[in-house]
C-alpha cells in the first residue's frame, strides 16, 4: 500500500505546522520523518492517519483519496509516543481490542482471536506477559505491546509517532534494531517520526528531513548524510563546523578559511556558508594546503574517536575528530597552536 | 529504608518538618476536640433526641403517613435528579475535557454557577420563571400545568442545585487522561459507542460513582431551593428536610429528630461509600501490586 501526500497544509491558529508538503512512500518501505520539535512531522503523521484533518491537500492510499474515509476505516496502525495502552485491560485484551470491536459480521471467533493475539505477542516476544496489565510492564515492553496492538488489525499502513522517544538509550538501540528486523519480516508500508538523526539514519529505508513545516530533503540515509541539500540538513544530521563568509571571483572566503570555489566565477560577492564535519578536519604542526591556525583547548580522549576542541584566531570553536592512531602520532598538548586543514568543505551560497 | 529511619531517629532536629512532641499533641487535641464538639456531639444529639421517648415512639414517628410521604418524595426527587445529572455531567465533562471550542471557559463557569449562588436564589429563579406571576406563568396556567408548588418544581430545583457534582468530579479526571486512549480506540476501528463503553467509561468509573454519591447526598438533603418552590403542602410537596422543619416548628421535637436521623443515616452511608470509592479509585489509578479484575 503506497502513501501519497499531495500539497498538504495544516495550521493551528496562526502557526503553520505543515506547509504545502508533498511526499510519496512506496509500498513496503520504512520511511523516517526526521526533524526538530515543531517541524510538523507529528502533525503530518497524524494527518496521514486521519487523526487530524488537513486544511488543504490530499492523502492518497494506493491512489485512492483516504480523506473520504473516517479514521476508523482507513486501515492504519498507529503507535503512540506514550503508548496509549488501555490501562484497565490486560496485554492480551489490548492486542485483541481491534478485533473485538469489529462489527459482528467481520469479527473473528474467540478461538481465532486467541490464536492471532498469541501469534502477535510471540512476534513481539511478549507472549509470556499476556495476562499482565500495562502498568506492570517496562517502557520497552509497553511499546512492543502497542506495536502488536496496531498490527492486530492487519493495517495497510503502519504509523509510529516517536516510537522510542520515551525510552532510555540502551533500550532504544535494541528496540530500533528489532523494529528494523521486524519490518524486513512483515514489509508493511511504515512511516515513523523521530527527532533523533541517528535513529532515522539507522532504521529507515528513506529519510524525510523536515523543518518549519516543510520538507528539506528526501533520500536514503546515505544520500541525506553525504549530500545534504540544505544548510539545515547539514547541521541537523550530526555535528558540524560552520564557517560564515562570502564567495567571489572563484574563491570562497569563509571565516579563517579561503578556498577555491569555481562554481562562482563572478566578481559580485554573495553570502555563503561552509560546512565541514569534525572528522573531515585534519590537524598538523606545519602549514600546508588551504587551512588555518587554531589553538587546542580541550581533548576528550575517551571513546573510539578522539574529540578535540580548538579555537580559531577569532575564538570561534572548532571541533575535530580523529582516530586514536593519528592522535597518538601527533600527541598535541592543550594550548598548542595547530594547523587545521579541511579534507572537504560543503559550501551553500545564499539565494539572492 | 532501614538506614533512613535510623538516621531520622538519631538526628531528630535535622528534619525541617519535625515538631516537638508537646506541639504535636496540642495540635492533634485541638483538631480532635473541634471535630468532636462540632461534628460528633451534634450527630449524637440527633439520635439521642430521636430516641428520647423510646424505640416505639421513634418507629411511630417514622411510620406516620406524612413522614412516609416525605420520604417517598425525597427518594423520587433523587431518583429523577441523579440520573439526569449523571447524563448532563458526563456530557459536559466530555465536551470540556476532550474538545476545544469557543466559549469553553464560559461553560466551565456556568457549570459552577449553582455552587456560587445561594440555594434560596436558585429556588426563586424557578418561581420567577414558572410561578403565577412568572414569565411562563400564564401559559402554564392556560394549559393547566403546575410546576412550582408541585413535584416538577422540586425536581427542577434539585437538578439545578446538584448539577455541578458529577461534571466537577469528571472534568479534571478526563483532562488528566487526555485523548490518547480514545484516539487509539478509534484508529483500531472502534465506534463512538464502543470507545466510550470499553475505553473511556472504565477509566472514569470510580470518579463517576464518587460524583453520583455526592450528587445523591445533596439531592436528598437539599433544603433552601426546595423550600422556596415547595409551598410546604403536607403529604404532597414536603421532602424529608422540609418535613423536619415543619415538625420542629410545631415543637414536635422527638418526631423532628426521628426524621432527621434518617437524613443523618444517609450522610453516614454516603461517607462510608465515598471513602470506599476513593480508596478503590486510588488503587485503580496507581496499582502498586498486581491485581486481578
Amino acid at each position: 500500500m503506497s502513501i501519497e501526500v499531495r500539497n498538504v497544509t495544516k495550521s493551528f491558529g496562526s502557526f503553520v505546522a505543515v506547509n504545502d508538503v508533498s511526499l510519496t512512500v512506496p509500498t513496503g518501505e520504512l520511511v523516517g520523518l526526521l526533524g526538530p520539535s515543531g517541524s510538523g512531522k507529528t502533525s503530518l503523521l497524524r494527518i496521514i492517519a486521519g487523526l487530524e484533518s488537513a486544511d488543504r491537500g490530499q492523502v492518497l492510499f494506493e491512489g485512492e483519496d483516504a480523506g473520504r474515509r473516517d479514521v476508523r476505516h482507513r486501515g492504519v496502525g498507529f503507535v503512540f509516543q506514550h503508548y496509549a495502552l488501555f490501562r484497565h485491560m490486560s496485554v492480551f485484551e489490548n492486542v485483541a481490542f481491534g478485533l473485538r470491536v469489529r462489527p459482528r459480521s467481520r469479527r473473528p471467533a474467540d478461538a481465532e482471536i486467541k490464536r492471532k493475539v498469541t501469534d502477535l505477542l510471540k512476534l513481539v516476544q511478549l507472549d509470556w506477559l499476556a495476562d499482565r496489565y500495562p502498568s506492570q510492564l517496562s517502557g520497552g515492553q509497553r511499546q512492543r505491546v502497542a506495536l502488536a496492538r496496531a498490527l492486530a488489525v492487519e493495517p495497510r499502513v503502519l504509523l509510529l509517532d516517536e516510537p522510542f522517544g520515551s525510552l532510555d538509550a540502551k533500550v532504544r538501540q535494541e528496540l530500533r534494531r528489532w523494529l528494523r528486523r521486524l519490518h524486513d519480516e512483515i514489509r508493511v508500508t511504515s512511516v515513523f517520526v523521530t527527532h533523533d538523526q541517528e535513529e532515522a539514519l539507522e532504521v529507515s529505508d528513506r529519510v524525510v528531513v523536515m523543518n518549519h513545516g516543510r520538507v528539506e530533503q528526501v533520500g536514503t540515509p546515505q544520500e541525506v548524510f553525504d549530500h545534504p541539500a540544505t544548510p539545515f540538513v547539514m547541521g541537523f544530521l550530526g555535528n558540524v563546523n560552520m564557517f560564515h563568509g562570502r564567495v567571489e571571483a572563484g574563491r570562497a572566503h569563509l571565516g579563517p578559511l579561503s578556498i577555491d570555489y569555481p562554481d562562482h566565477p563572478h566578481e559580485a560577492p554573495r553570502a555563503a556558508q561552509g560546512f565541514a564535519r569534525p572528522y573531515e578536519l585534519e590537524l598538523a604542526r606545519a602549514a600546508g594546503g588551504d587551512g588555518f591556525w587554531a589553538t587546542l583547548r580541550h581533548v576528550n580522549p575517551a571513546g573510539a574517536v578522539i574529540k578535540l576542541e580548538l579555537e580559531d584566531g577569532e575564538t570561534h570553536p572548532v571541533q575535530v575528530e580523529t582516530t586514536r592512531e593519528r592522535y597518538e602520532a601527533l600527541r598535541p598538548q592543550a594550548g598548542e597552536r595547530l594547523y587545521v586543514r579541511p579534507r572537504q568543505v560543503r559550501i551553500f551560497v545564499a539565494e539572492n | 529504608m532501614a538506614s533512613l529511619a535510623l538516621r531520622a531517629r538519631s538526628a531528630p532536629t535535622a528534619r525541617a518538618t519535625h515538631e516537638p512532641r508537646a506541639v504535636k499533641a496540642a495540635l492533634t487535641l485541638a483538631a480532635v476536640g473541634f471535630i468532636g464538639l462540632f461534628l460528633v456531639v451534634p450527630l449524637a444529639a440527633v439520635f439521642v433526641e430521636a430516641l428520647d421517648k423510646g424505640w416505639t415512639a421513634y418507629v411511630a414517628a417514622l411510620r406516620e403517613p406524612m413522614a412516609l410521604s416525605a420520604l417517598r418524595l425525597t427518594l423520587l426527587t433523587a431518583a429523577v435528579a441523579v440520573p439526569l445529572n449523571l447524563v448532563f455531567g458526563l456530557a459536559a465533562a466530555w465536551a470540556i475535557a476532550k474538545f476545544d471550542f469557543a466559549g469553553k471557559n464560559v461553560l466551565v463557569s456556568l457549570i459552577d454557577l449553582p455552587f456560587g449562588v445561594s440555594p434560596v436564589i436558585s429556588g426563586m429563579v424557578f418561581i420567577l420563571l414558572f410561578g403565577r406571576q412568572g414569565l411562563l406563568g400564564p401559559w402554564l396556567e392556560a394549559h393547566d400545568l403546575r410546576i412550582v408548588f408541585a413535584v416538577p418544581g422540586l425536581v427542577l430545583a434539585t437538578v439545578f442545585v446538584t448539577f455541578p457534582f458529577v461534571a466537577r468530579e469528571l472534568i479534571p479526571l478526563m483532562q488528566a487522561d487526555g485523548t490518547d486512549e480514545e484516539e487509539a480506540a478509534r484508529v483500531l476501528g472502534a465506534s463512538g459507542f464502543h470507545m466510550f463503553r470499553r475505553v473511556t467509561l472504565p477509566n472514569i468509573k470510580w470518579g463517576l460513582l464518587y460524583g453520583v454519591i455526592l450528587c445523591n447526598a445533596r439531592a436528598m438533603g437539599e433544603f433552601g431551593a426546595v423550600s422556596v418552590v415547595s409551598g410546604h403542602i403536607r403529604g404532597q410537596t414536603n421532602t424529608l428536610p422540609l418535613h423536619v422543619e415543619i415538625l420542629y416548628n410545631e415543637y414536635n421535637f422527638q418526631a423532628a429528630f426521628a426524621a432527621a436521623s434518617l437524613l443523618a443515616c444517609l450522610a453516614l452511608v454516603t461517607l462510608v461509600a465515598k471513602t470506599a470509592v476513593e480508596w478503590r479509585s486510588a488503587r485503580a489509578r496507581h496499582p502498586e501490586e498486581p491485581h486481578v479484575d
